[in-house]
């Protein structure tokens, strides 16, 4: 199978290419970039006229729900939402049940992905036994067989010796290690942010020092131990400083932003909107405006969708009864789009954070689109714009804020492993 | 599920109150019009409360996933003085430990064919939540919802301020004490802001106040003497026990010696300051018996104004099924 991708807007921010080429493909590699190679023969040619041709989405972190939570999501689901909103590499975390903590569980789930043949899907692996937080994993078992990195997702360690201990261990095999920085004591049981709209509507609140606490205990065990960690998800001000402090001493620190960190505030849970209830919490708009300011200036890397797929059950009770989390495969786009829009940042440097920027933090070759690159393409026209409807997801989880938000970027074509895996029905 | 604003929820199209969710996005005409018309139950000669037949063939659910006998009781009794008929549902955490969801829950109660609901719950914004999902012919009256709201003895405590001080603009009020985990306290900021005070303050040491107080409209203090000064009225909150578990106060001993209400103390209020707790209160760590049983507590009034202000809400908030009926 061969195809071309002609009269596009090429944009390649690893390459710092924003320019009108082709793109031609053979099998599932990248084989020409403007021109096609002597002798090609494309067997499909996709016109990408008024388009924007881009590596295909990486996602750092999305919680996929199988095997375990099927009745959240399946990775076909998932597969599907991904395959639909231009992501081609979806980063599973290692929430599932059983957790991914052995290799047998990192097989089913590359085996059924293959199967499905929508998206690819790589793997976290558990940080800790169980994610328990008290024994280690088998990590260099857990890369052998393709986990891209550890974490203990949104579970707590049991003690900042086993953190060290884990954090060493990890280092010897060079894995980055995500961390999600939250201090459990001071979030005792916290819903929401600890800040105006939670004293009013007197929910138990979490401190910004939960995350600022953490971050400075991880950074202190980072260059302690010398080992690669990355922020998962991070929500405070005080936070990105530390972060842009210690990139600066040199320390090999990254992190990321769930999507909707960008776009919403505590004033969003207003009347208890439980499709708000997220971890962390939305905080305030200085916090907003500083995670804005660093994903443009690059402090912060990637923007991930955080996804959490939930059933209607899971938001259906009081708010501090509901589970956190947003479905967010099918905003990732949208969202960093939107930044674009508002200004915020140049469109090569907004797909930077989506494509090259989550790849390079977990050493992976995609997100790019050079000679001989994994063909993964993700074909959208920035003009056109597309309304999101809840009942119109492909996503098993349709928990959502952003029910009938207007977003820029409508997907035409995903293109992954070679293979067009996503046609927009309705062409304008 | 799009989620309302609490204001969209609790009032209908004619502005007139469907659930009593919270004083939030009330407006100071309806809370005048909730005192009026409390006063007008309270002021029935004889006796404080007359039976009247304003609910006869009305059911109203007491849903209590909380325990309270008092306010359940209150509730009850104002309920059967307006002749409508009560069920009471102790439901605990039973239910919900059998796996039962609040949503199950509520559906089952409704197929019982209740007008109104009266809901207490351990989550803030229980009420609101239940007033969502609820059937449009079914009021909800929020009897306290986690830390949230408890807006019925907020209302019963602006008709103690009204007897006894009559208008509310020149009042300076002061609220002692655990204002962090209190939903009668977030309520009555609410109320005496929105009846036009001159200043609401909060008095306490800080683990016990919410970390963005000020935001709330209120003035806040940490020293009692200073707090109290030249108030008209002083509001003490019940302390629960389990605060001193927390690492949130050291001592009952140490919180009394600070915040405990005096006599000697509560000559820094104005003379004719009144006292008032929303009970259950602790005698000897939020105030002396000195001051509770004193000529200034007006604390046992405060539990018999709870009936009139709990009839006044029940029937107003019928008044708007009513406004459905004629539609229909």
């Amino acid at each position: 199978m061969s195809l071309s991708i002609i009269n596009g807007r090429l944009i390649d921010p690893a390459h710092g290419i924003d320019d009108m080429l082709d793109v031609h493909i053979d099998g599932e590699e990248v084989v020409g970039i403007g021109h096609a190679p002597a002798e090609f023969v494309a067997d499909e040619v996709i016109d990408a006229r008024d388009c924007v041709v881009c590596p295909g989405l990486v996602d750092l972190a999305a919680s996929l729900r199988e095997p375990g939570f099927e009745h959240k999501a399946t990775l076909a689901s998932e597969a599907l939402a991904a395959a639909r909103s231009g992501i081609t590499t979806l980063i599973c975390t290692p929430d599932t049940s059983p957790v991914i903590d052995n290799t047998a569980v990192v097989e089913l789930i590359h085996r059924v992905a293959r199967k499905l043949g929508l998206a690819r899907v790589l793997t976290t692996g558990a940080l800790t036994r169980g994610l328990a937080g008290e024994q280690l994993s088998e990590m260099a078992a857990l890369q052998a067989v393709g986990c891209v990195a550890v974490g203990n997702a949104r579970a707590p360690l049991a003690s900042t010796l086993v953190e060290r201990r884990a954090l060493e261990y990890a280092a010897t095999f060079g894995l980055t290690v995500f961390l999600r920085p939250e201090d459990r004591h001071l979030r005792a049981g916290g819903c929401a942010h600890e800040g105006a709209v939670a004293a009013r509507l007197g929910l138990p609140a979490i401190p910004s020092a939960a995350e600022s606490v953490a971050v400075a205990r991880d950074l202190a065990l980072a260059e302690h131990t010398q080992a690669k960690i990355h922020f998962r998800a991070l929500s405070t001000h005080t936070a990105v400083r530390m972060l842009g402090e210690a990139q600066a001493a040199g320390l090999a620190v990254t992190a990321d932003v769930a999507a909707h960190q960008l776009h919403l505030t505590e004033m969003d849970i207003d009347g208890f909107d439980s499709e708000c209830h997220v971890s962390p919490p939305l905080r305030t708009t200085t916090d907003r405006d500083s995670l804005r300011r660093a994903v443009a200036d690059g402090t912060i890397g990637a923007i991930c969708s955080d996804h959490q797929p939930h059933e209607p059950d899971a938001k259906q009770r009081p708010f501090p009864e509901t589970e956190p989390g947003i479905s967010g495969l099918e905003t990732l786009l949208g969202l960093t789009l939107r930044l674009v829009d508002e200004g915020l940042l140049d469109l090569p440097t907004a797909l930077a954070r989506v494509t090259s920027g989550p790849a390079d933090i977990v050493g992976l070759p995609l997100g790019r689109l050079g000679i001989g690159s994994a063909a993964d393409v993700c074909v959208f026209d920035p003009e056109q714009r597309w309304t999101l409807h809840r009942a119109q997801m492909a996503s098993e989880g349709r928990n959502t804020p952003f029910d009938r938000w207007d977003f820029p970027g409508q997907v035409r074509y995903t293109v992954f492993n070679g293979r067009v895996v996503h046609r927009a029905t309705e062409i304008a | 599920m799009a989620s309302s604003r609490p204001r969209d929820l609790q009032l209908n199209e004619n502005g007139r109150l469907r659930h009593f969710l919270t004083i939030e996005g009330l407006s100071r005409d309806l809370l005048i019009r909730i005192l009026d018309t409390a006063e007008s139950f309270a002021a029935l000669p004889g006796r404080p409360v007359k039976k009247v037949p304003l609910l006869r063939g009305r059911i109203i659910t007491n849903l209590f996933f909380e325990n309270s006998t008092r306010t359940r009781t209150t509730f009850e009794l104002a309920a059967k003085l307006l002749s409508a008929d009560v069920i009471n549902f102790n439901i605990g955490t039973s239910a919900t430990s059998k796996g039962e969801t609040l949503l199950d829950t509520l559906r089952n109660i409704e197929a019982m064919h209740s007008d109104m609901f009266v809901v207490r719950h351990a989550q803030s914004g229980a009420a609101h939540f239940i007033a969502e999902h609820a059937s449009p012919r079914v009021s909800v009256i929020n009897a306290g919802d986690g830390r949230h709201a408890h807006p019925t003895q907020a209302m019963l405590d602006m008709f103690t301020i009204r007897k006894h001080k009559g208008d509310f603009t020149p009042l300076r009020v002061a609220i002692v004490g655990d204002v962090l985990h209190s939903r009668v306290a977030r309520s009555q900021i609410l109320a005496l802001n929105t009846l036009g005070v001159s200043e609401v303050r909060v008095v306490g040491p800080r683990t016990l106040l919410p970390s963005d107080a000020r935001s709330m409209g209120v003035h806040v203090f940490h020293d009692l003497a200073e707090g109290i000064r030249d108030v008209d009225v002083v509001i003490m909150l019940r302390l629960q026990n389990e605060r001193m578990d927390g690492a949130l106060l050291p001592s009952e001993h140490e919180y009394f010696r600070l915040y405990g209400l005096t006599d000697e103390r509560l000559e820094n209020a104005k003379p004719d300051a009144i006292v008032m707790h929303p009970g259950p209160m602790n005698r000897g760590i939020e105030l002396d018996s000195a001051v509770a049983d004193g000529p200034r507590s007006v604390i046992l009034q405060q539990v018999s104004y709870g009936i009139a202000v709990r009839m006044a809400v029940l029937s107003m908030a019928m008044q708007s099924q009513a406004d459905l009926e004629v539609e229909a």
